[in-house]
């Protein structure tokens, strides 16, 4: 997990839509520019959190894979 | 010669206005593009907890991207705002339906329980239990109960509506119902959203 984001999200054990969900939520409490560091255990997150950022125009700066867990950093648009 | 081309000077090469106006053109669309909402109309027709997360799971997912999104519920599908969600599911007679326990060793979750309809119809409470197998690995597996689902949705400000001939039709009142539904409404009242909408689903 990425250490220098402003915020984190543990959305492991959660299946589609929640983490989506969850990370919409967290982003939209949250100031234009920070960091959301999201964990997921979703294999469909990979995907949709793509498809999430290019439709709502926030960056996702990374996302990786690491033991079956996934891990994003969006920062907010 | 057509009126608009009367428009242009005759001295303005031709070729020159068109690539300017095909420039122009773009520009103007990608605007439009970027600056339009994309909607999602969705009718939900079903009352069982099974047919009760597609509309949900979609509307909440579009809300999340941005969406404007809203939903008409019409016959069981207003099973779906009443106050006290008690969905079931019933597996007689759908035989898409895997029958799996959602505890025990592994073997014995991964057994897909073939039980004849007329079992099925025969035993007494065979919904109850079947509903609560289902909650329950819905639970194991993480995914949202249909309860979760439909405050997301109203959290983002999904508009909710339900059919008024319906509430008619099965003798229902208004207070067994959510607050939050946007209106009692009927068929020539939505269909002209979902006609503006840029994808409508009949679910």
């Amino acid at each position: 997990m990425s250490t220098n984001a402003t915020q984190s999200l543990d959305t492991r054990g959660m299946n589609c839509p929640l983490p989506i969900l969850r990370t919409k939520k967290a982003l939209s409490a949250m100031a234009a520019g920070e960091t959301l560091a999201v964990t997921a255990t979703d294999p469909g997150s990979l995907k949709d959190m793509q498809a999430f950022c290019k439709q709502t125009g926030h960056e996702l700066v990374s996302s990786s894979t690491n033991q079956g867990e996934f891990e994003f950093l969006i920062r907010r648009a | 010669m057509g009126a608009a081309e009367k428009l242009i000077a005759e001295n303005l090469d031709k070729s020159l206005f068109n690539q300017w106006f095909d420039q122009r053109f773009e520009t103007k669309m990608a605007e439009r593009d970027a600056a339009h909402v994309p909607s999602l109309a969705i009718i939900a027709t079903k009352g069982t907890m099974d047919w009760a997360y597609p509309p949900f799971i979609l509307a909440s997912t579009a809300s999340a991207l941005g969406w404007d999104v809203s939903i008409f519920f019409t016959f069981y599908g207003l099973e779906l705002l009443k106050k006290d969600l008690h969905l079931e599911i019933s597996p007689l007679g759908n035989p898409s339906m895997p029958m799996k326990m959602p505890f025990g060793p592994q073997w014995l979750q991964d057994i897909n329980w073939k039980v004849p309809n007329v079992v099925m119809a025969g035993i007494p409470g065979f919904e109850k239990v079947a509903t609560g197998l289902m909650e329950q690995t819905v639970k194991n597996k993480g995914v949202a109960t249909i309860d979760e689902l439909r405050s997301a949705c109203l959290e983002a400000d999904a508009k909710l509506y339900a059919c008024q001939m319906t509430v008619d039709l099965f003798g229902y009142s208004q207070d067994e119902f959510i607050p939050e539904i946007a209106g009692w409404i009927g068929a020539a009242s939505f269909l002209p959203q979902a006609q503006k909408s840029d994808v409508c689903l009949f679910i």
